[in-house]
């Protein structure tokens, strides 16, 4: 875009000698720019203005409502040390944890289960338009709801296990939604099963996308099927993953609803996400500091981990 | 300071609220009372309300429950654009009230006599600095039994009096083969079991001093010890399944007979209504065991925002209204509550609402009028919810002895103050 107004620019001396031209060209100039300040204004308030609100409400006292006295640090000094209570657990040290956890396996998950799935659909079978949207589908449907379903599903005295007692298999065991230890893994499982869909058409695109004839110059050299996807498909597809990383990263770190809708915070708070952690102690326990500097160090992290990344990929591009 | 927010958020949203500016004649009210029975009970304050010429309009709330309500009364405050009343808890309402958004209705409450009428537990909540500032609609009591008396029968159960003989009645339903405790495994629902327990286990005083004054002592002391224990012993009756249940799942397993007891806050003989079943015929309500004689009490509220001065006369209509006699009684036979204030007539209510009535007045006259912890009338949200933290944390096991669940409480009470 800053090329278009470039050239424009470099234009209007030629234009000046007549006035109703200049007004003219000089509100096309100024068109695109005053098409674009509405949003580009909303997002400055709205995204950055608030970032900069939240930082500076975790260096205050806020409690119920905003308050404008900085009072230091306090709010970090509490979270840092909450952050190695491990036994018992504290609520933000399980929220930090899980995130970890649910962050890596939902991410992990569903890149693997996507590729293979748009590999497996990518072999020219019948039917592709049928299965395709079934498989994107679950993406369509909104956390509460994916989360509704998999809570009476995975309950075990409504859904898979009592189903299987039923059918006389009397020693089935699975009640991971119940289980302290184990509730994050159901969030994953349902995490897994909403996102993976979109991921392998993320996938599938971006192997249409691969030239044919380097593949046939590959089997002409007799790599193997194998060797062929590890070499040279999987690395051509490198952009797909990095839009598919960016897409679960931030999936992942605001996934709040699904934790509610799935497991309503979990046996003892054992399933909340920073997200959940922020939401809780800003507005239903009034300590809006805390709220605030967990809000920022969520966004440090998801800083620490993007940032790099993006710029490892996008570095080799400008060319 | 706090003003200066609200003016500035007042000025960016004053044009879009504008639009609608509050009539005169008009009683704006937040509130998130939309279940069937609960909507049925608020239309007796709206009908009161027309006869005198006011019109009720309720502001509109996304997403139901006491949360997001609370969210956006928030953001109405900040805006400037006061509703002319809100529902509101406990230590809501004083947060407001310091905050210094909150009318002024001392003048109604002296020609109505809420001074005397209204229990001065719940005066605590409802007058800020001298002034009263919202009008409580109920008291809900939590330390109540609610037991199926068909399953009762087929065990040939007697009501429990001290803590042992409810272990005991539990046994004998297990042995029955029945569910002995239904609970709903939610950090809410585990507390307010456990504010019964610890007021059981420690007594009236104990539990003042514990639960409302958050004395560090009593927090620690062996009673509070012995109170965790107790808690651990109705946790074995439990079913395996109660992690994450819904309250009033709870009760359906009491009402059905699959379970024999819950222990819940009278807004379970709601749902006990909602099924046609009556009080000493079908089901039982009996004290928490070991509590005759006190009530730990959380009460709803209509908090009164300080409205410009053409508001007010409806403002104080809708103050006078919530408080009158015939509305207490009408409201409260509905909500499964009491009425907020003692000298209103028992005559319309169940056996158990008389129960009720009878024990509030007896344990105001005799001070064992407590705040439920686990409800937010015992202390500040922050601390509440760190205390609900603890209980859950006991009951699900990431917290192994009583000896660690007393040194965490003690420390996460401390943390939150």
């Amino acid at each position: 875009m800053s090329t278009v107004a470039e050239t424009q620019i470099k234009l209007t001396p030629e234009h000046d000698a007549r006035p109703g031209a200049t007004v003219r060209s000089r509100l096309q100039d100024l068109l695109p720019k005053i098409v674009l300040a509405p949003s580009f204004a909303a997002t400055v308030v709205f995204v950055y203005g608030f970032i900069l609100w939240t930082i500076y409400l975790s260096f205050t006292n806020s409690k119920t409502f905003p308050s404008y006295d900085i009072t230091g640090a306090r709010a970090y000094q509490r979270l840092w040390r909450w952050t190695f209570e491990s036994d018992p657990p504290s609520s933000w040290y399980t929220s930090i944890t899980n995130m970890g956890i649910f962050g890596f396996l939902y991410i992990l998950i569903c890149l693997a289960l996507g590729l293979f799935l748009a590999i497996l659909l990518d072999q020219k079978i019948r039917g592709e338009g049928v299965l395709r949207p079934i498989y994107l589908y679950p993406m369509a449907l909104s956390f509460i709801v994916t989360g509704v379903a998999w809570k009476w599903f995975l309950d075990p005295g409504l859904g898979l296990e009592q189903t299987l007692h039923q059918w006389g298999w009397t020693s089935f065991h699975f009640d991971w939604i119940k289980n302290k230890d184990f509730v994050i893994y159901t969030v994953v499982i349902a995490g897994v099963w909403q996102a993976s869909g979109f991921i392998m058409a993320m996938f599938l695109a971006g192997l249409r996308g691969i030239d044919g004839e380097i593949m046939k110059a590959a089997q002409i050299d007799g790599a193997s099927t194998f060797q062929l996807y590890r070499r040279i498909v999987i690395p051509l597809l490198r952009p797909v993953f990095l839009s598919a990383f960016i897409v679960l990263a931030h999936l992942a770190i605001k996934s709040y609803d699904l934790v509610v809708a799935l497991t309503s915070g979990g046996p003892g708070g054992s399933a909340w996400l920073p997200s959940n952690f922020m939401y809780e102690f800003t507005f239903k326990r009034n300590e809006m500091a805390v709220g605030s500097a967990s809000a920022v160090i969520m966004l440090m992290t998801l800083t620490a981990i993007i940032v790099p990344y993006l710029y490892s990929e996008l570095r080799e591009k400008p060319r | 300071m706090l003003r200066k927010l609200f003016i500035g958020t007042a000025l960016a949203t004053s044009f879009a609220f504008s639009a609608h500016a509050a009539d005169v004649k008009e009683v704006q009210m937040l509130h998130w009372w939309t279940s069937g029975g609960e909507a049925a009970a608020l239309n007796v304050l709206k009908q009161d309300l027309a006869k005198e010429g006011y019109a009720w309009k309720d502001v509109p709330v996304a997403g139901g429950g006491g949360d997001a309500a609370m969210t956006a009364l928030k953001a109405m405050v900040a805006a400037g654009n006061y509703p002319t009343a809100s529902q509101m808890l406990g230590y809501t309402v004083l947060d407001y009230a310091a905050a210094g958004v909150m009318g002024d209705l001392t003048e109604t409450a002296k020609k109505e006599g809420w001074d005397k009428s209204v229990p001065a537990a719940l005066q605590k909540f409802s007058v800020y600095d001298g002034k009263w500032v919202a009008a409580p609609v109920n008291v809900h009591s939590v330390n109540w039994l609610w037991i199926n008396k068909a399953v009762m029968d087929k065990i040939g159960g007697t009501e429990p009096k001290t803590f042992d003989d409810f272990v005991a009645l539990l046994d004998k339903a297990k042995a029955a083969g029945v569910i002995p405790l239904a609970l709903g495994g939610q950090n809410w629902q585990e507390a307010t079991m456990f504010d019964s327990v610890v007021l059981s286990t420690g007594g009236p005083e104990f539990y003042k001093k514990a639960m409302n004054d958050l004395d560090e002592e009593s927090l620690k002391s062996d009673t509070m010890k012995k109170s965790f224990d107790n808690l651990a012993k109705l946790v074995t009756y439990v079913d395996p399944n109660f992690s994450g249940r819904d309250w009033n799942l709870a009760t359906a397993m009491v009402i059905k007979g699959d379970a024999l007891v819950q222990v819940m806050g009278d807004w379970a003989k709601g749902e006990f209504h909602a099924a046609n079943k009556t009080p000493g015929t079908d089901f039982l309500c009996y004290r928490f065991p070991g509590t005759d004689g006190s009530v730990i009490y959380n009460s709803d509220m209509f908090g009164m925002f300080n409205v410009p001065d053409d508001r007010k006369a409806a403002q104080v209509a809708l103050a006078t209204a919530t408080l009158s006699k015939s509305f207490q009684s009408a409201f409260n036979v509905v909500k499964g509550s009491v009425p907020a204030r003692t000298d209103v007539p028992d005559t319309d209510f169940d056996a158990c609402g008389k129960k009720g009535i009878a024990d509030l007045k007896k344990a105001n006259e005799g001070g064992t009028l407590f705040g439920s912890l686990a409800q937010g009338y015992g202390a500040p949200p922050a601390v509440a919810n760190a205390y609900k933290d603890v209980v859950s944390k006991f009951v699900h096991g990431q917290i192994k002895t009583s000896d660690e669940a007393v040194t965490e409480l003690v420390k996460a009470i401390d943390d939150a103050k």
